[in-house]
């Protein structure tokens, strides 16, 4: 049982690699947000399997706090997309317009020349 | 047997750590270095974990992970948006410094204990004092805990009023949280784009 745990977290791991293969080639903004929110929650269950694997209970705590960080950041992230500030209230989101749509395009002019 | 194998678990992490430290030195999009930054705090903090450092491991979740990577993200949209290629003629300095730096961590390495070493410092005299005492007096059962939250608690305590002034002064100083006019829908990140330039 220890081996089988042990073979699972190793397999966790890699799939933590394979995130990572995206998150540095990752061409879009999207790509990249994906790759982070997917590695987040493959932490999270590698974190799991760890506590089941050292029989220790708290690294599960840890792994509840991890999905909780790695949903509000996704969310700030694409926020600070959209909005350009993290001062807008999520209940008036809808109601603003979008300073602009995408993160790739050219946003504002630049006047450091 | 079961040491041995948590510990290769150990090896992989850290080498995860070490591919994004290189990756986020090499990358020129600093949205991806930003990304990789809580990545790498979030690697960190699991390594803790498995180091069995429950407490530091929350911290830099938190904090790392958490408001790091908002607060480099604020950052970055005041700057620009790729980093600027520099020549690399201009590091030899800095290169000087971070190998001798190095060579020195490197040199003090071989005084190391070994790694579950039974008799280095930390498993001879107070430590094993610490690691006996903690059921009976504190009863938590992880013993960073116990040092962190109670053995040296005022010292944390002092940590958190520390940050937390800090805190609390950046963000006064930043004027986050000012009260402003309700304007038309113009956002009010782009107001304070405008103001920088």
């Amino acid at each position: 049982m220890y081996i089988f745990n042990f073979i699972i977290a190793l397999g966790m791991a890699g799939a933590m690699a394979i995130m990572l293969s995206r998150l540095f080639a990752g061409p879009t903004l999207y790509d990249r947000v994906l790759a982070v929110n997917s590695f987040g929650t493959k932490t999270v269950l590698f974190l799991l399997i760890f506590s089941q694997l050292v029989g220790r209970g708290d690294a599960i705590d840890i792994a509840l706090l991890y999905a909780l960080i790695n949903f509000v950041a996704t969310i700030a992230i694409l926020k600070f997309f959209r909005y350009r500030s993290l001062e807008i209230a999520l209940a008036q989101m809808s109601l603003r317009r979008a300073v602009d749509d995408s993160f790739g395009e050219d946003d504002e002019p630049e006047d450091q020349s | 047997m079961e040491q041995d194998l948590t510990q290769y678990l150990d090896y992989v992490l850290i080498a995860m750590m070490f591919a994004v430290g290189i990756a986020v030195v090499r990358m020129r999009n600093l949205f991806a270095a930003v990304m990789l930054t809580g990545v790498y705090s979030l690697l960190s903090a699991a390594w803790f974990v498995s180091l069995d450092a429950v407490d530091v491991a929350f911290t830099e979740a938190a904090v790392g992970a958490g408001i790091g990577t908002v607060l480099m993200l604020a950052a970055m949209l005041l700057t620009a948006r790729e980093a600027k290629e520099t020549s690399p003629g201009r590091h030899w300095a800095a290169l000087g410094v971070v190998v001798v730096a190095g060579g020195a961590l490197l040199f003090a390495v071989p005084d190391m204990p070994v790694y579950g070493d039974a008799h280095s410092p930390a498993n001879s005299g107070v430590g094993l004092d610490y690691l006996n005492e903690t059921p009976n007096d504190i009863a938590v059962p992880n013993v960073v805990t116990a040092v962190l939250a109670s053995y040296r608690g005022y010292d944390t305590m002092g940590e958190t009023t520390v940050v937390f002034a800090a805190a609390v002064a950046v963000m006064l100083m930043l004027g986050m949280g000012r009260r402003r006019r309700r304007t038309g829908g113009n956002g009010a990140g782009k107001a304070k784009v405008e103001d920088q330039t």
